[in-house]
């Protein structure tokens, strides 16, 4: 059995996950994948983790959705609106994910996992604090590392070469 | 809990289907990446159900590790997108053949 919140939040999260990738405009199509990663968000406070929920919300709403919508304004205007794709290639993506999800679902329901079920009370978030700077501090770091490379490389990447010999080199 | 664990697993195989989709038939690279963070969203919230229900807060830590490294891979993505597009014009994939053989 499921509640009301539940079902709201995944028929949010289905219907415009299908819209991101389906609206013919790249503008709207990000502004509905925020609301893909806004239901995440809200499945997390669901399965009592507020914490990952706000990261959830911070990282993903907060920035990475900025960050496509910049993108996308960047690129130019009729290739917003055109859409790139194979007539024949979309039955078979179609076939593709229908097969996907009704095999990963029988799987998943013959699995036995109907008898998990908990009564004990939720992790508290200061127990993942604590995990962090114990268990896990070398990976901690090294997240560090890999995240201020990405940037890093980021950077160098879009970086713009201008004017060498009086010539633009892109 | 009311909900039970198997809703929150079948809703991330629907999500990864959807993705999985948009990654076989879209041929606009901004599209594939939303593909790409619909399926890493689906990775994490499988993670963090588990994490519920085995009360445990690997889980949780996971999916928090997981976020951040899919941050750092938008970064990179979006900065690929905008280097394709200078030197092609273009954010069709298949346009992009300078590497092809």
């Amino acid at each position: 059995m499921v509640d009301a919140a539940f079902l709201g939040l995944s028929v949010l999260t289905i219907v415009s996950a299908i819209a991101a990738l389906e609206l013919r405009s790249l503008v709207y199509g990000s502004i509905a994948l925020m609301g893909t990663l806004g239901g995440i968000a809200g499945f997390f406070l669901l399965l009592d983790s507020p914490f990952v929920a706000m990261f959830q919300l911070a990282v993903y709403v907060g920035s990475i959705a900025v960050l496509i919508l910049f993108t996308v304004m960047l690129v130019k205007r009729e290739l917003i609106f055109k859409k790139i794709e194979d007539k024949r290639r979309k039955f078979v993506g179609i076939a593709l994910m229908l097969v996907l999800i009704v095999a990963l679902s029988a799987v998943i329901l013959d699995s036995g996992i109907k008898q998990i079920t908990t009564d004990e009370p939720a992790v508290d978030f200061r127990e993942i604090g604590v995990d962090f700077l114990t268990y896990y501090w070398p990976a901690l770091i090294l997240m560090a590392l890999i995240l201020s490379g990405a940037v890093t490389g980021a950077l160098v990447l879009a970086r713009r070469v201008d004017e060498e010999n009086g010539q633009r080199t892109q | 809990m009311v909900n039970e664990l198997s809703d929150f697993v079948l809703v991330s195989i629907a999500l990864l289907g959807i993705g999985i989709y948009g990654l076989a038939v879209k041929r606009n690279f901004i599209r594939m990446l939303f593909a790409i963070e619909i399926i890493i969203n689906a990775a994490n919230l499988n993670m963090v159900a588990f994490g519920r229900f085995l009360p445990d807060s690997g889980g949780q830590t996971l999916a928090l590790f997981s976020i951040a490294i899919a941050a750092a891979e938008v970064a990179v993505g979006l900065s690929l997108i905008i280097v394709a597009y200078r030197m092609y014009h273009n954010v069709d994939v298949a346009d992009f053949r300078s590497l092809k053989g």
